[in-house]
């Protein structure tokens, strides 16, 4: 029964986790889309800009947190969250508004985030240099084994620190998330705006508004992405680099402009990432004795290497976009 | 009677093509403007800048004696400026009832706080929207459609869910772009009915853009004859189908016909 632990170690909580940064960083980008309609390149980048101010205050008050019995990272979120969300406005003012002030195709705008990115990065860089850092500065970060009271179980399940604080985040954003735009006026005046933004102008929205409360939801949600991936693993400045991908596909497979869409497209990226690098060798194994001599179950059954996993999120696009052209949640075509 | 809206002096071109050539109109308070002219003319977009969803090139227009060029369409909307599209608007993953809450201003569900801390005063105002919704939909005959999807109507019930919309806020003036077109010719009686009572009896002025010339009749006194960018001809309709230059502009040259 070891092997289950393994399993669960392996998959189910890799793949939680996995989902999500994806489905936090996806809610972001469709939200984006769905109000400003163009492909929002830099979010990753406004992910990485929020770790590194988590950084920096926790750099300058290292060991606050112990106060309160959490991790310093995590007591400096919500001041990150903020100044992410300020950077998000002041980004929009400073390339995108002007730009939809002339009226110009989305086409442009995808170029111009391409064009942030390179400028956030280039700027984090600068301040930060290229080396990778470790959130926890004069801390541990915990980690808690469980182990489970059956027999013929050795193995605890293995969950970290910040692994659970990120699937309380999640949990916690979705649910905000769902009743402030299914409840509340300004999110029933996003959802108007996303349908038909002319008809919601006459209709006396006020769309400059819609549009920043959008990237306040998007810059606060892409500080925790970034800092919780950043607690998981490690702080680069090239960090959300690689998940921006696998982020923009959990969009399109959830279906574009739908936050419910990007949620479930972010689960469903990160347990098919998760489950097809896992070795099922592993699980195999102890059915050996059961199988013909000539069968062997091979050293390593992974479906593909760890160094490939950038493709599975690509695979599960082509395939659901073969299944429904429009993503899971009947997203936006333009 | 005064002007309710004036337009002074406004040019646009878009790119080369000058499409509203220093044309000057008044809208008196409580009138039933018609606003006609052959295609190309420059009705809708000179519509588009009164309801300040394009910017002009220059010119002025006043809403009740106060300068509103600059103004936003939500910002017009609250002044009581209020339009309709040609091609009927409709947020289509919302239900017709739906689409009608979505417009008063002021409901206490818009600031977050009182949506999260003070829901009784969010949900009283909600049940009197509500109410409102359904007066609306009773009045334009959609009653039997409030709970389905808007982008599931009909194109003319989508338009008279346009005109329902204008109803659902205190408005003053209200742009009609082409209600009629597409309409069928029942819905079109319940149509011009529904524009005649919201005049008479809540005092609604209407500025009307309309091709079909039989409601323009009925409806409008004046009519305004917009040509080349510039008003041609503004009068009674009875003048304004006698007038020789009109129907030049409408057929060509006459000449033949003697």
């Amino acid at each position: 029964m070891n092997e289950f632990i393994f399993f669960i170690n392996n998959v189910v909580i890799s793949g939680a986790v996995a989902g999500s940064i994806y489905a936090l960083g996806a809610i972001g980008i469709t939200l984006i889309f769905s109000i400003m309609r163009f492909a929002h390149f830099a979010h990753a980048d406004m992910m990485t800009f929020g770790a590194f101010m988590v950084f920096i205050f926790t750099a300058m008050f290292p060991g606050s947190g112990a106060a309160l019995g959490i991790p310093t990272p995590i007591l400096m979120l919500p001041i990150a969250m903020a100044i992410t969300a300020v950077l998000a406005i002041g980004l929009d003012n400073a390339f995108y508004k002007p730009l939809r002030d002339k009226g110009v195709k989305p086409i442009v705008l995808v170029i111009a985030s391409l064009g942030v990115t390179l400028m956030l990065q280039g700027i984090i860089r600068m301040f930060a240099g290229t080396s990778s850092r470790s959130l926890y500065i004069g801390e541990r970060k915990e980690i808690y084994r469980l182990e489970v009271p059956m027999e013929g179980i050795t193995r605890p399940i293995v969950i970290t620190d910040p692994q659970i604080w990120l699937i309380i985040f999640a949990i916690v954003a979705v649910v905000a998330l769902h009743f402030f735009l299914t409840r509340s006026r300004l999110g029933k005046a996003m959802r108007a705006m996303s349908d038909n933004p002319d008809l919601a102008e006459v209709s006396g929205i006020n769309t400059r508004a819609v549009v920043m409360v959008t990237w306040v939801i998007a810059g606060a949600l892409a500080a925790v992405a970034g800092t919780m991936l950043a607690m998981d693993v490690a702080l680069q400045p090239q960090l959300s680099f690689f998940i921006l991908l696998p982020i923009f596909a959990a969009t399109i497979v959830g279906g574009v402009g739908q936050p419910y869409g990007a949620i479930a497209g972010g689960y469903l990226v990160g347990f098919v990432e998760t489950l097809s690098v896992f070795n099922w060798s592993i699980l195999l194994r102890p059915l050996q004795p059961m199988l013909p001599e000539a069968l062997e179950v091979p050293r390593n059954l992974a479906l593909v290497g760890t160094e490939y996993k950038i493709v599975v999120p690509f695979f599960i696009l082509v395939v659901v976009l073969i299944w429904r052209p429009t993503g899971i949640f009947k997203g936006k075509v333009i | 009677m005064s002007s309710i809206i004036e337009v002074r002096n406004i040019h646009k071109a878009f790119g080369g093509l000058k499409v509203i050539n220093d044309c000057s109109i008044k809208v008196e308070e409580g009138s039933v403007t018609g606003m006609i002219g052959p295609n190309g003319a420059g009705k809708s977009t000179l519509f588009n800048i009164i309801a300040g969803n394009l910017p002009e090139d220059s010119g002025t227009v006043l809403l009740d004696g106060e300068d509103i060029t600059h103004d936003t369409p939500d910002q017009l909307f609250h002044k009581g400026l209020l339009r309709t599209f040609q091609i009927a608007h409709e947020f289509s993953h919302m239900t017709a009832m739906e689409n009608l809450m979505m417009v008063p201003p002021h409901q206490p569900g818009e600031s977050l706080f009182n949506a999260w801390l003070k829901p009784s005063l969010v949900r009283d105002r909600e049940t009197e929207v509500r109410q409102r919704a359904l007066e609306v939909l009773a009045f334009i005959n959609l009653s039997h459609v409030k709970n389905e999807l808007a982008g599931n109507l009909s194109g003319g019930q989508k338009k008279l869910l346009e005109l329902g919309r204008t109803m659902m806020t205190d408005a003053r003036v209200v742009l009609l772009d082409e209600i009629a077109a597409g309409v069928n010719r029942t819905l079109l009686g319940d149509l011009m009915g529904n524009i005649e009572r919201l005049n008479r009896e809540m005092g609604y002025t209407f500025l009307v853009i309309e091709h079909d010339m039989d409601m323009i009749g009925r409806l409008c006194d004046p009519v305004i004859v917009l040509a080349q960018g510039q008003v041609m001809v503004e009068g009674h309709i009875d003048e304004i189908r006698n007038n020789q230059q009109v129907i030049e502009a409408y057929f060509g040259s006459a000449e033949t016909a003697d």
